[in-house]
């Protein structure tokens, strides 16, 4: 059964906690890696690798550098 | 601007050590006798000869933010705490970032980074790699780290001399701000190398102490039956400071950073030159950088490990350079030896030491060894004179690196 929106940015959130600090409660769906939440380009790559293991996904690097934004990652692994 | 003449000065201080996770903790713990050295309990323990080490007795892990810790290897966790004591401690509200440097080595850098890394490599390749693997191995990496946490941009240098370092980087850090290039620099060393590689590889030298049965007694300097080092861990840092920057600011100054001694072997990549030369040229060279004389020396914190080779040595170099009189310890005694981190927090100590008047005692000497040529302070600490006195740190490394740092009371 696919995963509800819900429940994959519940899962992202946990994830950017572990490895950025910020509280889950922060990331929404309509935040920016970049400009809002302040995540570096090494921290995406880890992100990325964890979002692999979360979801079953594989995130391909000249994947992962269009995906700006939270929502961007939900609808990714959506799709 | 002459800057010969530009003095240098102590005005704040952290340490993470075997005996305490500050300096304060840490301090009273030397003072008081007490030993850092523990059995390990790893289940890697078997495959080794040595069964113990000085381990921190705060992890940093516990201390720092968890994102944070994951992307710092040890051996960086143990410097970043450190330096944030010793900035918080220094209290610096303002200085021009171009005017601030960073000078912070260690020995082996990231060694615990790289061996796991390569577990993961091997076994579920190159895509599980942290991509802060390069950044927590390389062995500058602590130094960058504290550079971007104070802002540091006059330069971040990392001296790399093993069990050298931390007093090499101390005294590139007083020559920073003497030549003019820096009013500010942080400045020690730090390491983290209690893995089952390097202790196999250190026993594979002989250099360790196999003392299992009583690992508190097995840091024994000069005692006549020392049979090798204890391998410990931690960082030590100073913030050293032009006087005249510190004196605008109304800062509490600690000591004076009087100078530095520097000399090599040239002799065996890790056996001591038997004469003590380079050691006494490191130290000549000390007392001629600081405009100090022998007799202005009241206290030593040596380099000596309790390695059969390298203690009485130094001590015969103590006395041809500095003459009988000074009270000479050897912390570690107490903290095992921290290799790149061992200068970092024994100038800590020599700072405090002058500081307070007091002088740490070497414990566990049962017998002192023949042919120890100066005066150990031994079972309690002992009162140093008042008035304007001076004192030696002694850092040596594998490599044939010799170097002395001197410091003055205030």
């Amino acid at each position: 059964m696919a995963l509800t929106e819900q429940e994959i940015l519940a899962g992202i959130g946990k994830i950017i906690n572990e490895i950025t600090g910020i509280p889950a409660s922060e990331v929404s769906p309509e935040k920016s890696f970049v400009d809002d939440l302040d995540i570096d380009s090494l921290s995406m790559v880890e992100i990325a690798v964890a979002a692999q293991d979360e979801f079953g996904v594989e995130i391909p690097d000249e994947q992962l550098k269009h995906l700006k934004t939270v929502k961007d990652v939900i609808n990714f692994i959506q799709n | 601007m002459n800057t010969d003449q530009v003095r240098v000065v102590v005005t704040g201080l952290g340490a993470t050590t075997p005996l305490g996770g500050d300096v304060a903790s840490t301090w009273s713990a030397l003072l008081a006798g007490q030993s850092g050295v523990r059995n390990l309990t790893e289940d890697w323990v078997d495959s080794v000869p040595v069964k113990f080490a000085a381990v921190a007795a705060v992890n940093p892990t516990e201390v720092l933010p968890r994102p944070e810790a994951r992307r710092l290897d040890r051996a960086e966790q143990f410097a970043l705490v450190a330096a944030r004591e010793a900035w918080a401690h220094a209290a610096i509200e303002k200085v021009d970032p171009e005017r601030l440097g960073v000078v912070v080595g260690s020995g082996i850098g990231g060694i615990t980074t790289i061996l796991a890394a390569y577990d993961t490599f091997k076994e579920k390749g190159w895509q599980r790699l942290s991509p802060f693997t390069v950044p927590m191995l390389m062995p500058n990496g602590a130094a960058g780290w504290i550079g971007i946490e104070v802002g540091a941009r006059a330069g971040v240098h990392a001296t790399v001399s093993a069990c050298a370092t931390g007093a090499e980087s101390i005294g590139y850090g007083i020559e920073m701000i003497r030549s003019g290039r820096a009013d500010v620099v942080v400045a020690g060393g730090t390491e983290a190398a209690i893995h089952p590689l390097n202790i196999g590889s250190f026993a594979a030298m002989r250099a360790m102490s196999t003392r299992n049965d009583a690992p508190h007694l097995a840091s024994r300097p000069w005692d006549k039956n020392r049979d090798g080092f204890v391998l410990g861990e931690g960082a030590g840092i100073v913030v050293l400071e032009s006087e005249e920057h510190a004196l605008a600011r109304g800062a509490k100054i600690y000591a004076v950073a009087a100078g530095v001694g520097y000399s090599a072997d040239a002799h065996h990549i890790a056996q001591p030159e038997p004469t003590g030369a380079g050691v006494i040229l490191a130290m000549r060279r000390a007392l001629e950088n600081s405009g100090l004389t022998g007799a202005d020396i009241k206290h030593v914190n040596a380099h000596s490990t309790s390695t059969p080779a390298g203690d009485v040595v130094e001590t015969i170099a103590i006395n041809e350079v500095v003459g009988d009189h000074p009270l000479v310890t050897s912390t570690k005694s107490m903290t095992g030896h921290l290799l790149g981190g061992a200068g970092g927090i024994e100038s800590v100590f020599t700072i405090l030491a002058l500081h307070e008047r007091i002088a740490p005692a070497t414990i566990n000497i049962d017998e002192l060894d023949e042919g120890v040529a100066v005066e150990i302070v031994r079972d309690k600490p002992r009162a140093l004179p008042d008035g304007q006195i001076a004192a030696i740190n002694n850092s040596f490394g594998f490599g044939g690196h010799d170097v002395a740092v001197a410091f003055t009371s205030i």
